[in-house]
């Protein structure tokens, strides 16, 4: 079985996150890059399942800036077989269009039994880049599972929408992402970190892809910014220490702001 | 005025989702509401004067045998359809896992440019602006997409309706998807409703609980204040991970983002993640032991005290007011 994990590396949620008011893109210098939690929880669905079937290759795949490099390795240190990265000048400001055809490609070329990826990022949080790269690819998905269930021919789960939960399944090769709800990943350990350093890391263009960009993102409707605003931060207001009375202070406050 | 798509969302037991008369609200603003409703045969036509009611001009019905069978392909298709069919100036769908899942593909399939999580939608001429709110609210982003038509995934109950009711057109297509390159649904487990408290997504009033409770049955605390205030239940993630309460209750950067008029934090440090679920609120209260806990830096009214202590009183204040 080879499962392909797609990482993307966004901006720490700990750190303050700000956009770039020119363009409306994400400043990616102005934050600490790391690799997106969920990603991270996504491969670990894939090196579980390596743990209990010899044989599994686990390969992390991202599509980004130089920085990627850094949470590539660590993939490689959790215990992925090898990486591929993406990185072509022309896929800077990339919107998910462009992102799901880069990712496609490059999942032919590498070829694999099913594809794990986060369900949605913490920075752009659009969610979509899977069902799109499973479009492409003209397989079946299965986003926002909470349980995943791998056997050699299918890949089965639980999803929750707003209204209920799902049991669905779908057949190998296919495309799938997890929720929060699948645990934490492992920490990268000593020998992981060393033996890292030998694995495969392959580094490929738009062009190694076979895609030209003027070909295969023409008539692609692409998403622009037109303009990003900050919005003016909170400040505190009154602060009280209880002294036997908070809760009645609080009812108060809430009636002279008719919040009850 | 050009045609607006929108995708109805319908429950497993084949009512419209609450979803429906914000999304046609949105469609309104752009152009004309064509809902477009995937249902097994028959099963769409008692559907027909509800949408009129709530805006839609057009309703498609496209019936499929597959419909509540087949992961979200009956809806990509019966809109890829209509598309060829009414040349819409967009399509719209909520915001939901499945309404990502059919703009994604959608998108894919038709060559369209997807605009994700639009809290308000215009038009400018020829093109449709869409607003969004990034970071939690830090930023507001206005984009649109190069080309037509466009693909937008519009908040839960972001915009408000019912747009004005209309007596619809409505067509009826019967439609077979392709099987193989599907997901396929196993079995429906809907959700136990057990409350009649109001639901997190679009409430006026929420009360979240963090940490700090302690255990499930202390969080109890939580589910009385707000059944006091009327309010939702919310929590961080810690108190989520931790079991006090089930995952769709969490607020924040990957939970739900909520933007009530009243918000109160109990025993919730106030991490950035789980601001930027709920810093738009209007009015924002924090009840916490540690003086020094983020939450304070954006709370309207914050309380230096233990939740255990000061809950009761709250809720025996408020209750004592409401016999008055
Ligand atoms: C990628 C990522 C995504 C995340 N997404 C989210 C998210 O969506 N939502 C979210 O909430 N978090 C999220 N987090 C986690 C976040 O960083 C915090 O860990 C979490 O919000 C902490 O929850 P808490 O405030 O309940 O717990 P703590 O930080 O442990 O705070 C508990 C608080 O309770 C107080 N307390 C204890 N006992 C009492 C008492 N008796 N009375 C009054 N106060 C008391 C303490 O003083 C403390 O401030 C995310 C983290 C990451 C990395």
């Amino acid at each position: 079985m080879k499962i392909v994990v797609l990482v993307k590396q966004v901006p720490d949620t700990y750190g303050e996150r700000t956009l770039d008011p020119a363009t409306g893109w994400i400043d990616r210098a102005g934050s600490d890059a790391v690799i997106d939690e969920i990603d991270e929880r996504a491969l670990e669905v894939a090196l579980s399942y390596k743990d209990s079937h010899k044989g599994t290759e686990v390969v992390v795949l991202s599509m980004g800036s130089k920085a990627v490099t850094v949470g590539l390795r660590k993939g490689l240190a959790m215990g992925a077989d090898s990486a591929v990265h993406v990185l072509d000048a022309a896929l800077e400001g990339a919107d998910v269009g462009w992102t799901a055809a880069a990712i496609a490609a490059a999942l032919t070329s590498t070829g694999f039994d099913l594809v794990i990826a986060g369900n949605e990022s913490t920075d752009g949080g659009g969610g979509v880049v899977p069902a799109m790269v499973a479009e492409r690819l003209g397989l079946a998905h299965m986003t926002f599972l909470e349980s995943v269930d791998i056997s050699a021919d299918q890949v089965a789960g639980e999803r929750t929408t707003g209204q209920g939960t799902l049991r669905v399944h779908a057949s190998l090769p296919a495309v799938i992402s997890i929720t929060e709800n699948l645990p934490e990943a492992r920490f990268p350990n000593f020998r992981g970190i060393m033996s890292a350093k030998k694995k495969p890391f392959r580094v490929a263009s738009l062009g190694d892809l076979g895609i030209d960009p003027a070909v295969a993102f023409a008539g692609v409707g692409r998403s622009v910014v037109l303009q990003a605003t900050k919005r003016p931060a909170r400040t505190a207001g009154t602060k009280i220490v209880d002294e036997g009375n908070a809760g009645v202070k609080l009812a108060d406050f809430l009636v002279a702001g008719h919040l009850i | 005025m050009s045609n607006i798509l929108a995708l109805i969302e319908v429950s497993s037991n084949g009512d419209l989702r609450d979803s429906t008369s914000s999304l046609l609200a949105a469609a309104a603003r752009i152009g004309s509401p064509v809902a477009v409703v995937v249902t097994r045969p028959g099963a769409g036509s008692a559907l027909v004067e509800r949408l009129g009611n709530l805006g839609a001009a057009q309703v498609v019905l496209a019936e499929s045998d597959q419909a509540g069978t087949l992961l979200v392909t009956p809806q990509v298709d019966a809109l890829a359809a209509a598309v060829s069919t009414l040349a819409p100036g967009a399509i719209l769908t909520v915001n939901s896992v499945e309404g990502r899942d059919v703009a994604a593909r959608l998108g894919v399939r038709i060559g369209a440019g997807l605009v994700i999580d639009a809290v308000n939608l215009r038009s400018e001429g020829l093109t449709i602006v869409a607003t969004h709110s990034v970071f939690g609210g830090a930023y507001t982003v206005e984009s649109t997409v190069q080309g037509r038509p466009l693909i937008v995934t519009v908040r839960e109950g972001a915009i408000e309706g019912p747009a004005d009711a209309a007596v619809p057109v409505v067509t009826t297509v019967s439609l077979t998807s392709d099987a193989r390159n599907s997901a396929v649904i196993d079995e429906v487990i809907d959700l136990v409703v057990t409350s009649t408290r109001p639901g997190l997504r679009g409430a006026t009033r929420v009360v979240s609980g963090g940490r700090g409770l302690g255990s499930p049955e202390k969080f109890a605390l939580v589910d009385q204040l707000a059944d006091a205030l009327g309010a939702a239940v919310g929590a961080s993630r810690a108190a989520v991970d931790a079991g006090f309460v089930g995952q769709t209750c969490q607020v924040g950067q990957t939970g739900v983002t909520v933007s009530p008029q009243l918000y109160v934090a109990l025993g919730i440090s106030g991490a950035i993640q789980h601001r930027a679920g709920m810093q738009t609120a209007k009015t924002i209260v924090a009840i916490n032991k540690d003086a020094d806990a983020p939450i304070f830096d954006i709370a309207d009214f914050g309380i230096v005290g233990d939740v255990f202590t000061v809950v009761p009183q709250l809720i025996a204040a408020i209750e004592s007011r409401g016999k008055k």
